[in-house]
C-alpha cells in the first residue's frame, strides 16, 4: 500500500500545528517521524488516522484520494496507529483484548477459540511473545504494547503508526520493540515511527522524516542522517547535544546530611546512614537504579518526609520538623521527578501555576489578596525569561508539550534566588532542544552559587552536569565519585553494586 | 489565528450552560405530557408554576424567601467542592447553626440588639462551622471520606438538636417539639411589618426578610474568595491535584479542614433565617431536605455563586408553585416535586455527559 500526503495543513486556535506538508510513503519501508515536541509530529499522523480532519490537502492511498471520517475508515483502509496511552482492558485476557470492538462469532457469542488462534499466528508471525490467555493487568508495560499491536494487525493493518512508543519502556523494551518494527517491515508492512530521540532513530529507521513547527523540513536516508544533523533540523540552529561545564567554584557547605535514614515501608525504600556535604555552587548528581531511595533522599531534603535517623542541615543549621513550606521559605526549590502530577496543577492556568507555593508572597499580592496585575505581570517576565513557548499566559498547563510543561516548573522554582535546587530527572521526556535548555540554566545558576541535588537516571546526563556524583545503591550512599574522574562503565558498576557495597 | 475573546466568551458560557438549560426543558417537556396524562391542559397548568411568582411583587418576594435557604446550602456545597469536596453534610449543618442560634438568644436574653443580632448570626455560622470542621479533620487527618462523615453528621445533628431541645430548651405546657420564643431584641422582623412593606405591595403575612440580604451578601463574599483570594487559589489547586499542592507547600489537611468549616458555616446561616427571621425558636426536625438540596442547587448553578442565585430562584418559583397548582387545578402538587426531581436528575445526567464530551475531547487532543 502506497500512501501519499498532499499539502496537509491544520489549525487549532493559536497554532498552525501542521502546514503544508507533503510526504510518500511506501510499502515494506521502515520510517521515523521526528521533531521536537509540539512539532506536529502526531497531529499530522491524527490527520492521517482519521481522528483530525485536515483544514486542507489531502490523503491519497495506492494513488486514489480517500476522505476519512474517523479512524474506522482509516482501519478499514489497512492504516492502525498504536497510541502512546494504551487503550485496552485490564480485566480482560491478552486475546479478548485484541479482538475486542471486531469479535469473531455470531449472534453476539464470542468466539473464544478462534480469537486464540488469530492472536497465536499474528504473535508468531510478527514475534509478538504474549501469552493470549494471560489476564491484561499481570503483563508488563512492554508486553502491553505487544497486545496493543496486535489488536492493530488484527484488524488487518499494513501501515503502522506508533506514537512515541519507547516513552513507557526500559532500555531492554525498547531493543525488542525495535526488533518487532524491522520483523514488521520485513513481512512487507510500512512502519511509521514518532520520536523525538534521535539515538533510537538512528538505529532502527531507515528513512527519516523532521518536523518543524508544523512544517515538514527533510528527509534523509539513514547513511546521510547524523545526531547533530538531525538536532539541527529539529530545532533550527546549532544544538550542543553536550554543554560546557566551567570549572568548579564550590563555596562553603549549603547542604549537610548527618546519617539520614528512614525505613522501608509498602511504596516506600529504605534508607539508611547517608551523609554528604553539598556546597554552595556545586552540582552532586545522585545515581541509582529506581528504587534505591533517590525517591526517599529528595523526600527528605524537600520536607515532604521526616527523617528517622540522622539530621539535615542547611548553612550549618538543623531542619527540624521541615515541612514543604518551611523548605520553600528556607529557599529550598524543588523540581519534581512527575511534572505533570506533583509539579503542576495541569488544569489551572500558566499564570497560576507560576504561582503555586508563591500565592501568599507579595509577589502574588497582598493580604490575602491575589492581585491579577501583578501575577501577570511575574507570569509574563518568567515565561520570558525561562524561554516558556506560549502565545497566552491565560491558557492551562496542559495544553503545554512537555518541555514547556518542564520549563514552566523551572521557571517557578529556579526564579527568584534559592538556596538549595532539588531536581529530579529535570530532562525526562523532555526534546532536545528543551533539554540543552535546562542545562545550560542549571549550569549557569550553579556559576552564581546555587547548590543542585541532581537526581538523574541518564548516567550522561549527571556526568555532564555534576560536579560530583553519589551513588545510591539500596538505600546507601556506596561512593561518592569525582564527575572528572569516572565515567559511565564505571558508574554502571557502582549503580548495580558491583563495585563500592564493601567500602561505603 | 486566535479566536476572538468574546466567541471564546460565549463558547464557554453555552458549554456550562447547556446542561441545565436542557434539564430544564426537557423537565417541562415531561410535565405537559404527565398534565395531558391527567386530562388538564398543560398551557393552562404549567404557566401556573410561575404565575405567582411572577403576577405580584408579593408572590415574587414568597420566592425570593424560599429561595433564601437554598442560596446559602448550595454556596456551602460549592464552597466545599471548590476543594475537591463532597459536602453532603448540610442538613446537619443548618440544624446545628440555627440551634445554636436559638441557644445564644435563650441563653443571654438581656443583650442589646446591636451586639445580640451579629452575635446570634455568629452563632450559627459557629453550629454550622464545628459540624463542618469535624468531618473535615477526620478527612484530612485519617484519610476517612467526608461523604460517609457528613451522612453521620447529619444523624447526629438532627438527633442531638432534638434531644437537647427536648431536655433542657422545650417551651413549657406546649405539646410541639420546639423552644421558646426568642427575645426581641434577637427577633428580625419581616420586610412587610416595616416601612417599606406597604411600599413594595407586599402582604401583611409576607415572610420575606433580612436573610435574604445575608444570603445575597455569602454569595458575594463566596464570589470574591473564589476569584480573588489567596485562600480561593489553594481551594482550587486542592481540588484539582492534592499531589502538587502539597509539593508547593500547600498544607492540604489545613485547607480541607478550612474548606468544611466555612461550607458549614454557610449551612449553619440558615438557622439566620429559620429561626431569628421565621419561627422565632428552634423548632425540633424542622428542615425537609434544604441541606440535600443545596446539592441539587449548587449543581445546577455550576457552583458558581451566581449560577447558584438562580438556581435557588428557580427552585423558590417551583416551591411557591405547587399552591397554585394544588388550588387552582385538578392536578395534584406533587407534579412540582416530580418536576423538581427531574430537573435534578437530568442536570447531573447532562452534566455528567458534558464532562463525558470533554474528557473524550481531551484524550483525542492528548493523544499527542
Ligand atoms: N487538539 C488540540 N487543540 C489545540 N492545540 C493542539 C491540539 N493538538 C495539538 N495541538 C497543538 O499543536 C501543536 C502540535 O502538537 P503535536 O502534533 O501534538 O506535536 P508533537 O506530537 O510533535 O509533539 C502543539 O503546539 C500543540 O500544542
Ligand atoms: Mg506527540
Amino acid at each position: 500500500m502506497r500512501v501519499e500526503l498532499e499539502a496537509l495543513s491544520r489549525s487549532f486556535p493559536g497554532v498552525r500545528a501542521v502546514q503544508d506538508v507533503s510526504l510518500a510513503y511506501e510499502p515494506g519501508r521502515l520510517y521515523a517521524l521526528v521533531g521536537e515536541n509540539g512539532a506536529g509530529k502526531s497531529t499530522l499522523m491524527h490527520l492521517l488516522y482519521g481522528m483530525l480532519p485536515p483544514d486542507a490537502g489531502r490523503i491519497l492511498v495506492d494513488g486514489r484520494p480517500v476522505r476519512l471520517a474517523g479512524s474506522q475508515d482509516a482501519i478499514r483502509l489497512g492504516i492502525g496507529m498504536v497510541h502512546q496511552h494504551f487503550m485496552l482492558v485490564d480485566t480482560l485476557t491478552v486475546a479478548e483484548n485484541v479482538v475486542l470492538g471486531a469479535e469473531p462469532g455470531r449472534w453476539g457469542r464470542l468466539d473464544r477459540g478462534a480469537a486464540r488462534a488469530a492472536v497465536r499466528r499474528d504473535a508468531e508471525r510478527f514475534g509478538l511473545a504474549v501469552d493470549p490467555d494471560a489476564p491484561l493487568e499481570s503483563l508488563s508495560v512492554g508486553e502491553a504494547q505487544r497486545v496493543e499491536i496486535l489488536k492493530v494487525l488484527y484488524r488487518g493493518a499494513s501501515f503502522l503508526i506508533f506514537d512515541e512508543p519507547t516513552g513507557v519502556l526500559t532500555p531492554q523494551e525498547a531493543r525488542g520493540l525495535f526488533a518487532i518494527l524491522r520483523r514488521l517491515r520485513d513481512e512487507g508492512k510500512t512502519v511509521v515511527l514518532i520520536s523525538h530521540k534521535l539515538d533510537e532513530v538512528l538505529s532502527v529507521a531507515e528513512i527519516i522524516d523532521v518536523m518543524r513547527r508544523g512544517r515538514h523540513v527533510g528527509r534523509l536516508a539513514r547513511e546521510e542522517a547524523g545526531a547533530e544533523r538531525l538536532a539541527r533540523m529539529m530545532v533550527g540552529r546549532e544544538v550542543l547535544l553536550r554543554v560546557d561545564k566551567p570549572p568548579a567554584a564550590a563555596g562553603p557547605p549549603v547542604l549537610e546530611a548527618r546519617g539520614l535514614g528512614v525505613r522501608r515501608r509498602p511504596g516506600q525504600a529504605e534508607l539508611a546512614d547517608v551523609s554528604f556535604i553539598l556546597r554552595r555552587g556545586e552540582i552532586l548528581g545522585v545515581a541509582g537504579v529506581e528504587g534505591n531511595g533517590q525517591r526517599e533522599l529528595a523526600a527528605l531534603v524537600t520536607g515532604l518526609l521526616r527523617p528517622e535517623a540522622g539530621e539535615l542541615r542547611l548553612d550549618g543549621r538543623p531542619l527540624r520538623g521541615l515541612t514543604p513550606r518551611r523548605a520553600r521559605d528556607l529557599g529550598i526549590r524543588h523540581v519534581p521527578e512527575d511534572r505533570q502530577r506533583t509539579g503542576l496543577v495541569l488544569d489551572m492556568s500558566l499564570r497560576e501555576n507560576l504561582i503555586l507555593g508563591e500565592e501568599g508572597s507579595p509577589a502574588a499580592g497582598q493580604a490575602g489578596v491575589i492581585l491579577p496585575g501583578r501575577v501577570a505581570a511575574l507570569a509574563r517576565r518568567r515565561v520570558a525569561e525561562y524561554d516558556v513557548r506560549v502565545a497566552d499566559t491565560r491558557q492551562s498547563a496542559r495544553a503545554l508539550s512537555g518541555g514547556n510543561q518542564q520549563k514552566l516548573v523551572l521557571a517557578r522554582e529556579l526564579d527568584g534566588d534559592p538556596r538549595l535546587l532539588v531536581a529530579c530527572h529535570p530532562t525526562r521526556g523532555v526534546d532536545v532542544g528543551a533539554i540543552e535548555y535546562i542545562h545550560r540554566t542549571l549550569l549557569a545558576k550553579r556559576t552564581r552559587g546555587l547548590a543542585v541535588l541532581l537526581f538523574s537516571s541518564e548516567l550522561s546526563e549527571l556526568l555532564a552536569l555534576s560536579d560530583r556524583i553519589g551513588v545510591l545503591y539500596r538505600g546507601r550512599l556506596t561512593a561518592v565519585l569525582d564527575a572528572d574522574v569516572v565515567d559511565e562503565e564505571t558508574l554502571g558498576l557502582y549503580i548495580t553494586g558491583a563495585r563500592g557495597v564493601a567500602d561505603a | 489565528m486566535p479566536r476572538k475573546p468574546w466567541r471564546r466568551a460565549l463558547a464557554l458560557a453555552v458549554e456550562a450552560l447547556w446542561p441545565p438549560a436542557a434539564a430544564l426543558g426537557l423537565s417541562f417537556a415531561v410535565g405537559t405530557v404527565i398534565v395531558a396524562a391527567i386530562g388538564e391542559n398543560p398551557l393552562r397548568v404549567l404557566p401556573l408554576i410561575f404565575a405567582p411568582g411572577l403576577g405580584s411583587a408579593d408572590g415574587f418576594a414568597r420566592v425570593l424567601f424560599d429561595a433564601t435557604p437554598l442560596i446559602l446550602t448550595g454556596l456551602s456545597v460549592a464552597y466545599a467542592f471548590r476543594a475537591g469536596l463532597f459536602n453532603i453534610g448540610g442538613e446537619g449543618q443548618l440544624y446545628l447553626g440555627a440551634f445554636l442560634a436559638a441557644w445564644v438568644a435563650l441563653a443571654l436574653p438581656g443583650l442589646p440588639r446591636p451586639v445580640a443580632l451579629p452575635l446570634a448570626v455568629l452563632a450559627a455560622a459557629a453550629g454550622g462551622a464545628l459540624w463542618g470542621a469535624i468531618p473535615g479533620w477526620l478527612k484530612a487527618r485519617f484519610g476517612v471520606h467526608e461523604v460517609i462523615n457528613t451522612i453521620m453528621m447529619n444523624f447526629l445533628a438532627v438527633g442531638i438538636t432534638g434531644w437537647l431541645v427536648e431536655r433542657y430548651l422545650q417551651e413549657p405546657g406546649q405539646m410541639i417539639p420546639h423552644t421558646a420564643e426568642i427575645p426581641a431584641a434577637y427577633q428580625l422582623q419581616p420586610f412587610a411589618r416595616g416601612p417599606a412593606g406597604a411600599w413594595l405591595g407586599l402582604d401583611r403575612a409576607n415572610p420575606l426578610g433580612a436573610s435574604l440580604l445575608v444570603a445575597l451578601a455569602a454569595a458575594v463574599v463566596v464570589a470574591l474568595v473564589f476569584r480573588r483570594s489567596v485562600e480561593g487559589y489553594r481551594l482550587r489547586a486542592v481540588g484539582l491535584s492534592p499531589p502538587a499542592a502539597r509539593y508547593a507547600g500547600i498544607a492540604v489537611g489545613g485547607v480541607t479542614v478550612r474548606a468544611m468549616a466555612v461550607s458549614g458555616a454557610l449551612a449553619g446561616l440558615v438557622g439566620v433565617h429559620e429561626v431569628l427571621l421565621y419561627r422565632h425558636r428552634f423548632l425540633d426536625n424542622f428542615s425537609s431536605g434544604l441541606g440535600f438540596l443545596g446539592i441539587a442547587v449548587a449543581l445546577m448553578g455550576k457552583n458558581h455563586p451566581l449560577g447558584i442565585v438562580l438556581a435557588a430562584l428557580l427552585f423558590g418559583f417551583l416551591n411557591t408553585g405547587a399552591l397554585e397548582i394544588d388550588i387552582f387545578t385538578e392536578v395534584p402538587r406533587e407534579l412540582v416535586v416530580v418536576l423538581q426531581a427531574l430537573i435534578i436528575l437530568l442536570v447531573v445526567s447532562f452534566s455528567e455527559l458534558a464532562l463525558w464530551r470533554r474528557r473524550r475531547r481531551r484524550r483525542r487532543e492528548e493523544a499527542a
